[in-house]
This record gives structure tokens, sequence and C-alpha cells, in this order.
């Protein structure tokens, strides 16, 4: 095809924004592969002069990433289940069952976005001081388990199935709890992926509550060390570059793998369609 | 209400119970709490014994308002709002454009690329930030000196650590926004674009005139969403600067933050806290008044 | 930031196992382990004087964990709020005040008294009296720190001084005559804006209470103006970089370099020059005690204390850790391994430290220590120091205007202190 200007000017200016956007990335991988101290010269380094594992393997050796990759792995997985379960089931109920005061109910949990949630932050965790589930992953979890977001994207993709499925099957006389995981579940199975992703991502991610609420090292996730590491090794670059990658890559090769659903989940009642 | 509706109705509250209940002890009480606390002189005293505790009505309201810091906080948020939500909205719609352009190519690709930063760990591209805004190694000052820029101390300068801040949320956050612009430019009819073509219209007449107006309600979704989000700049400058340099990057919830964690005035936190909250609902509701009033929304 | 451990945690493992969401539901807590919660290169070290103590109390482990500097404060009253502090620990000497004010740390007067290694006499006066509230005794010093001179030798001889300065007036003129010889792009001193120690250093060689017993900032005292004017001047007069630490990223290779001469800064140094500085430069620099306005000055008495949390469940246990760790053979160890000084005298005569020449100078200080005021607010009033001292530095703000603002600052956050000591709650 013969390229015409057009094509090449859009073509190139997407070159030109994909690369910046991922060029702090690529360089974050470039310099956890240098010997500690290359980079810290003039001009900067892009590649590595000798390619070498040596700073993962400090990280993982001597600063314990393993440990803390498992807790982050385990950490969301948790968070991941439990607001599936928390949030399919309320979303599904204000969808499909009609019940007394549900839409002033979910008025009043959409008002609730408009609060940010670190108003909430201080008291929650004087709350949790005295229930002595501070330094707790219940502790940490305890916020991510039932969103409003959750809820309503659930609403939202649970609003499509058929009311007349569901009354067929009350008519043959199954409970409710019967037709929610025979019939409802199924359906929702793509918005469930996309929840599921949703959550991993953001309590893999999360930070700043696991900071607050975890005391004990030996139970820090991920970006909690990564900070306390970067604070303690500023010196370091190369080092706090491979804990950026293995921070970084496990969820950023999920997004990769699933974004159709993380997309969907993001659209979601922002834009119809 | 006959027995079958009953079933259905106490189905239905016992499948939100478990949702509303985890919300409303764990989301609601402890913002109510938080108003209570902001009426109150709570600090370190008060935390060690109850009875160090006072009731000071409307005092940290008024405190804050007599607190420098606070207003400095207040001028750094909303320096940071005014300056970044053009600046990240404009670039996630030229970037969508970009994309809804019949001449691009591998598109998934490049969105993928340019919405990866989004994804990433707050914390973990903040270390790399950090270095590649470094005075005297980092790869930007590197590159401005190829074009002839004296190196700027990004984050050890006050004029230029929040504009690198501004950069730095901007390139994080501009895939998101991007994607639902997308979406929206994808929703617009193709007649349109034909009627336009008829009448002559070149690319860019095409633009101002059916791609924008369609686009309108998304762009201000998307420019509200990103307002709300802005004023709550929390963990760039407590990754990066700290609050740093001469105060220049704190922002209002640094600045409760440190006032609740560092120094455990949880009054005087909670009380800046309800005020980021009414500053940010007032604003919002002008944002909607206004675009209703223009026949936006 | 690494985690040791001196036993295996059988918690730890089953949380592996279970998926540590599940297992790890409140705290469970291991019978016959301590926690000790330790910061910097201080923690990394202490591992190694464990295994002895081990060795001699079976059946007690500990359990250390390191806590960045820069964290630390925040973590400690964090914990306290969540009622999660460890058993003892380590704590700079100017929180023991707000510790105990709050009572997250135990009075250790009757352990002391009954103890054989931990003798009141035995530390410098200067050091034993920071852990000491209210007439009672809160920690026992594990290390003290200080601020004074470290200089480049060579360049100060070249300005035409063979000897290091003892008054601030000798000090400016070595100072201004090394300015002259070194030309616009280096400096004499090395003050980085985001440290107020050197400030406050200056500020109670003075001789004039920081604040006042009723509760009031004195920061427009004549003396402590002094101090800021002297500090100002260096600033304004080129002599020091208007610059913070993090912007001159690697200061040993720029002492090497000669970007500038003096540094005031602390005993860890010591081993992180040797460390860290080219092999070229040993006999090129040294230590000095800090000049005060008329001949030898003050310095402040930092450094930190090993402390036991109130809420310990074996107070004996966390205490006999404290006795071991306070032994002259540990403490010399210690020293030994971190470059951190003894608080202890009899730890000075014996080993590394009796023929160093570089402590020679911390030992001299060691005699004329200032402890900074003891109220719980001060980690506050430091930080207002901070602000207010990078701004001086910078020349936002006059000197009358900065002791104006540091007073305006430290009388609002003391109100609630002062409403205390009227209640009669506070001493």
């Amino acid at each position: 095809m013969r390229p015409n200007p057009q094509s090449v000017i859009v073509n190139g200016l997407l070159v030109v924004a994909a690369g910046l956007a991922l060029f702090p990335l690529l360089w974050m991988v470039s310099v956890s592969f240098m010997t500690p101290g290359e980079s810290n010269v003039f001009p900067p380094p892009l590649l590595p002069r000798h390619f070498t594992l040596g700073n993962f393997a400090e990280l993982f050796r001597r600063q314990g990433m393993a440990r803390f990759f498992l807790n982050s792995l385990g950490l969301a997985t948790a968070a991941t289940l439990l607001a599936l379960t928390f949030n399919v089931m309320a979303g599904y109920a204000f969808a499909k069952l009609a019940f007394v005061g549900r839409e002033r109910l979910f008025q009043v949990l959409l008002a609730a976005l408009v609060i940010p949630g670190q108003v909430a932050m201080m008291p929650l965790f004087l709350m949790l001081k005295t229930m002595g589930l501070v330094n707790s992953y219940i502790g940490v979890l305890i916020p991510s388990v039932a969103g409003v977001f959750g809820i309503f994207l659930v609403r939202q993709y649970a609003q499509s199935i058929p009311s007349e499925m569901l009354e067929a099957a009350r008519v043959d006389g199954a409970g409710e709890w019967r037709i929610f995981t025979a019939i409802v579940l199924p359906v929702l199975r793509p918005i469930l992926v996309t929840l599921a992703t949703f959550t991993f991502l953001a309590t893999w991610n999360d930070f700043m509550w696991p900071l607050i609420v975890l005391t004990d090292n030996s139970l820090y996730t991920l970006p909690v060390a990564l900070a306390s590491l970067s604070r303690e090794h500023v010196q370091d670059n190369e080092l706090m570059m491979a804990g950026s990658v293995v921070t970084i890559l496990p969820v950023l090769a999920l997004f990769i793998a699933l974004q159709r659903y993380y997309i969907r989940g993001l659209l979601a009642g922002s834009v119809k369609g | 209400m006959t027995a079958r509706a009953l079933g259905t109705s106490t189905a239905g509250w016992l499948f939100v119970a478990p949702a509303v209940s985890v919300i409303g002890v764990f989301f609601a009480v402890p913002v109510f709490l938080a108003l209570a606390l902001s009426f109150t002189d709570f600090d370190i005293y008060a935390l060690a014994s109850l009875k160090n505790l006072r009731f000071v009505g409307l005092g940290n309201y008024l405190l804050l308002l007599r607190t420098p810091l606070f207003w400095r906080a207040l001028g750094n948020t909303l320096y940071f709002v005014i300056v970044g939500v053009p600046l990240s909205v404009g670039a996630s719609l030229g970037a969508a454009l970009l994309l809804n352009a019949k001449a691009a190519r591998w598109k998934p690709v490049f969105r993928t690329a340019m919405f990866a930063p989004v994804v990433t760990s707050l914390v973990a591209v903040a270390v790399i930030w950090r270095y590649l805004l470094h005075a005297k190694y980092g790869l930007i000052n590197y590159a401005l000196s190829g074009i002839g820029v004296r190196p700027i101390d990004w984050l050890g300068d006050p004029h230029w650590a929040m504009p690198a801040i501004i950069l730095f949320a901007v390139w994080k956050n501009f895939g998101y926004n991007m994607v639902i612009l997308l979406a929206g430019l994808q929703t617009i009819p193709e007649d349109l674009y034909e009627a336009a073509r008829i009448d002559g219209a070149s690319t860019f007449q095409q633009l101002r005139h059916v791609t924008m107006p369609s686009l309108g309600p998304v762009i201000l979704l998307v420019t509200i969403l990103t307002m709300a989000g802005y004023f709550q700049l929390f963990a760039e400058p407590y990754v990066m600067t700290q609050g740093g340099p001469l105060q220049s990057t704190v922002s209002v919830l640094y600045f409760m933050y440190e006032q609740g964690f560092k120094f455990w005035n949880l009054g005087v936190a909670s009380a800046v806290a309800f005020m980021l909250f009414l500053l940010m609902f007032a604003i919002t509701m002008a944002q909607l008044l206004l675009s209703r009033r223009q026949g936006v929304a | 930031m690494t985690l040791e451990r001196s036993a295996p945690s059988r918690r730890a493992t089953l949380g592996l196992l279970a998926g540590a969401p599940l297992a790890a539901c409140g705290r469970a807590e291991v019978r016959g382990e301590l926690k000790l919660w330790a910061m910097g290169r201080e923690g990394e070290v202490v591992q190694s004087l464990i295994p002895a103590f081990q060795t001699a109390n079976p059946g007690t482990t500990v359990r250390v964990q390191q806590l960045p500097w820069s964290a630390a404060h925040e973590k400690l009253l964090t914990a306290f709020a969540g009622d999660d502090l460890p058993d003892l620990g380590q704590v700079g000497n100017t929180w023991i005040p707000e510790l105990a004010a709050i009572g997250a740390i135990a009075p250790l007067d009757a352990r002391i008294r009954a103890s054989s290694v931990v003798a009141p006499t035995a530390y410098f006066p200067g050091v034993w009296a920071t852990n000491e509230v209210g007439g009672r005794q809160f920690g026992i010093p594990w290390y003290v720190d200080t601020r004074l001179l470290f200089y480049r030798k060579d360049i100060l001889a070249e300005a035409g001084y063979a000897e290091p300065p003892v008054t601030w007036g000798a000090w400016l003129a070595s100072m201004r005559a090394i300015k002259a010889k070194v030309g616009p792009s280096r400096y004499a001193i090395l003050l980085p804006i985001n440290e107020p120690e050197p400030l406050l250093a200056l500020g109670v060689q003075q001789g004039e209470p920081l604040i006042t017993a009723e509760g009031y900032g004195n920061f427009r005292s004549a003396g402590f103006k002094r101090a800021l004017g002297f500090y100002r001047e260096l600033f304004a007069s080129g002599l020091a970089p208007a610059a913070t630490s993090s912007q001159i990223a690697n200061v040993w290779s720029e002492f090497a370099r000669g970007l500038f001469a003096f540094y005031i800064t602390g005993p860890w140094n010591i081993g992180e020059f040797k460390r860290r500085l080219p092999p070229g430069l040993a006999g090129r620099w040294t230590t000095a005690p800090l000049p005060g306005p008329n001949g030898p000055g003050a310095s402040l008495a930092g450094g930190s204390s090993l402390a036991i949390f109130s809420r310990a469940r074996d107070k004996d246990a966390a205490w006999r850790l404290i006795e071991h760790l306070s032994t002259p053979e540990s403490q010399s160890r210690f020293e030994a391994l971190t470059g951190d000084l003894p608080p202890r005298r009899d730890a000075w005569t014996t080993g590394t430290l009796a023929g160093d020449p570089y402590v020679k100078a911390f030992r001299e200080q060691l005699e004329r220590l200032t402890p900074a005021p003891k109220i719980p607010e001060w980690e506050r009033i430091v930080a207002d120091v901070t602000v207010v001292g990078e701004q001086l530095a910078r020349g936002v703000v006059t000197v009358d205007e900065a002791a104006a603002e540091l007073d305006r600052r430290a009388d609002a956050t003391l109100e609630k202190r002062r409403w205390m000591i009227g209640r009669g709650r506070a001493a």
C-alpha cells in the first residue's frame, strides 16, 4: 500500500506517543541488568555494558523479595475472591431481585462514591486497633472486600439478564440461591473476569493502606517493601530498578493477557457501548 | 405481597447484606467518626488517654484557615489540578483521536503500549521517574541538553518539582482517559462524517464540527473524573519528594497524612479531609451546573 | 531492609503455605520470642550480637525487625496507636519525652538499681540525662551521636590555616579564606538545608533554652538569633550551597572532589568516609570539635537508647537483652561494626577506639553535650526548624522574621501542652 502523508503522520505520532509511554518501563528493565553504579554516570547509559543478574540475586537472597512477592500474590488473590463473592451477590440483587428500598439504598451507595477514601482511613485504623486487626492481612483486606464500583459494574451487566428466565426458574420451584449459582453466575462470567482483573490489579498496586496497617516487615507486600527499600537505598539505582521490575512485570503480563476484560470494566457505566 | 415476592425480597436483602454491611461498618462508620473527630482536638495526648480530649467545635477548621501550610497545600493542589487536568485530558484526547484515525495501523499494539503505565504500581514507577529526573544523571536532562536546555534540578528546585510531578502524573494516567475517549469516538455514527465530507469539510473541520460536539459529554465525564482524582494527589509527593522542596509539593492529602499519621493530630487531619471533600463537591457541582447551562450534559 | 530471623518462625511458614491472608488473622505471638525493632545500620548489625545472648538465655529467641530511619518515628507512633509495639526497641533520644508522655515506654529505675551491668555513673552525663523525664529513666543509652566538624586538612592548609578553628570568628575567617582560594564553583562548607541538626547545634551552643519551662518558644532570644545570623551568613556569602542532601547525591565523592572543605555530620560517617573515600584521600581529612561563639562549643546530644515498651509481655527477658547489649564488650563490638560511639566511658578505653585519631575529637565533644528540650512536641518543632531554616538559607526570610516565625509556630504547637501543664497532667 502506498504510504500517504496522513498515514505517515498519524502512525509516526503514534510511535512517538507509544515510545514515550513505554520508554521509562524499558529503561527500568535495562538498568535492572546493569552492574551497581553503572547508571550513575554522565551521559546516562541506555543499555548495560555487562548484562548481570546480580541485582535480582541481591533482592531475592538478601532483601527477601520472594516473601514480599508471595505476600502480594496471596493478598491480591484473597482480595479478588472476597470481592467477587461480596460484590457479585450484591450487584445481582440490585439488578434483578426486587426488595424493599432497593433503589433508595443504591442511590445512597452511589453517593458514597463522592467521598474520598482517605477520609475514612484514620478512624478505620483506630477501629481496627480495637478489634485487634492491626498488622494483619484481614485489616489490609477489609476496605477492598466490597466496593460501590464493583457492585455498580455487576449491576450494569446483570441488568441484561432476561427476567423471564429467572421467573421461569422460580415457577419451577428453584430457590434464589440455586437460581443464582446455576443460571446467573454462568451468564455473568465475563464480568466476573473483569471484576477479578480489576480487583487483583488494584490490590497488588495498593500501597498506602498496607503501609499504614502493617508493621511487621515479614507481612509487607511488594509496593510497601519497595517504598521502604527506596528510602534506605537511595544510591542503589540498579537495585531499585530490579525491585520495580519484580513489582510491575507480573501485573503487566496479567493485564496484557486479560486486557479485553479490564478495558470493558473501565468503560462500563462511563460510555454506553 | 405474595409469598414469592416476599421470598425474593428477603433473598435480595440477604444477597446485599454482606457487601452493604462491610461498606456500612468499614466505610460509613469511619466517615462519621472522622466528622466527629474533626470537632475535637484529638492528638497524641488523647491517643494515650481519652481524658485529654477536648471538644473544640469548629476550632480545627478555623485553625486550618489560619495555617499557612494548609493554604500552601491548597495552592499546590489547585496548581496540580488546573495545569494537570487539561494536560492529561488533552493528551488522552490526542492519543484517542490518533488511535481512532482510519490511517492508524497496529491499533491494539499502540493502545496496549499507551495504556501500560496505568496498570503499573505507582511506587515502582515513581522510583523509576526519580532517577529519570535526576539533575545530573537523569535521562530527561540529558535529552533536554541535546536541544540546548540547561540541566533542571527537577526534584530539588521548588519551581520545578510540581511540574515534574504533573509530567509524571500525566504520563501515568493518560492511557486511562484515552480508552474512555476512544470508546466515545467509536460511537459517533459514520454517517455524520460522511455527510460532512460530502459538504466538503476538511479533516480539521470534521474534527471541530462533528467529533467535538458528539464527544462533549464524554469529555466532561473524563474531566470530572480526572479532576476528582487529581484533587486527591498524595502518593506522588509521598514517594518522590516527601512534600519538598520547600513544601512546594505538599498536597492537601499529604498535609492530612502528615498531621494524621506523623503527628497523630487526628482532629486537625479529619478537618482537612472534610474540607477537601467539601471543596471537591462544590467544584464538581459547579462543573455540572455550568455544563448543563451550556447544554452539554 | 532485611529481615533475618535468629530462629525460624512457625507462623510465617504456615502463613506462606496456607495462603498468608488466612493464617495471619490477628497477631499470633510465639512464646519465648522477643521482638526488637532497630533502625538503619544498627538494625543490620545488632543481628550479630544476638546469638551470644540466645546461647546464654536458652528458651528466648530474638526477632529483629529493621526500620528505615525516615519512617521510624512514624512507625513507632502508628504501632502505639495500633497497639502493636514490639517488646523493646531502639528509640532516638529526642523521642523519649514523647514516648514517655504517652505511656508507650516503661520506666526502668528499679531495674537499673538492681543491675550490675547498667550503672548510671559509667555513662557520659550528658547522654544519660537525655533519657531522664520527670525524674525517671526511660531508656538506656545504646550509642551516642553528636555533630561535629569533618574537614579537609589539605584545603584548610592551602588557605593558610594549619589548625582547625575553635571560635566562630576564626571559623568564619577560615571559610572565607577557603572560598577565596577555591572560587565560585566550590564551597567552604556543606550544610544540607533539609537537615536541621547543624542549625540546632549552633543554637544549643548559646546556653539559652530553646523552649521555656512554661511551654513557649524561645527562638527570639539573643543567643538563638546569633546562631540564625551565623547560619544565614554562611549561605549569603556563598560559603555554603543552598542544596538538599539528595541534590548532592553522593556526598563522599563530592568531599573527595573538594566541593566543600567542612561538613557537620556524625560519627557514623567516620566508617563511611574510610570505606567510600578514594585511598588517596586517607591522610587529608580529619575531625574536630565544633567551634563555639567564644571557644570550643557544645553540640547536640543525639543518639539512640534502648527502651522497653509498656505492653511487652516479658519485660524481664527484654531487660536481660538490654543488659547484654550494654556490657562494655558488646558496646565495643557494636562500635567496631557500626562506627557508632559507645555512651559508656569504659568502652572508650579498650579496643579500636583508644587509638583512633578520628574519634579523638568526638571523645572531647562528648563532654560538652546539651540535650534537646524534653518535650513530646520536639519532633514537630524540629520539622518547623527545618522548614524555616531552609527559608533562611535560601534568603526567603530575614533572621528576625525567621526567629519570630519559629516562635509563632512553636507557641501554636505547644498550646495543648500548656493546657495540660495547667491541668497538672504534664511536667
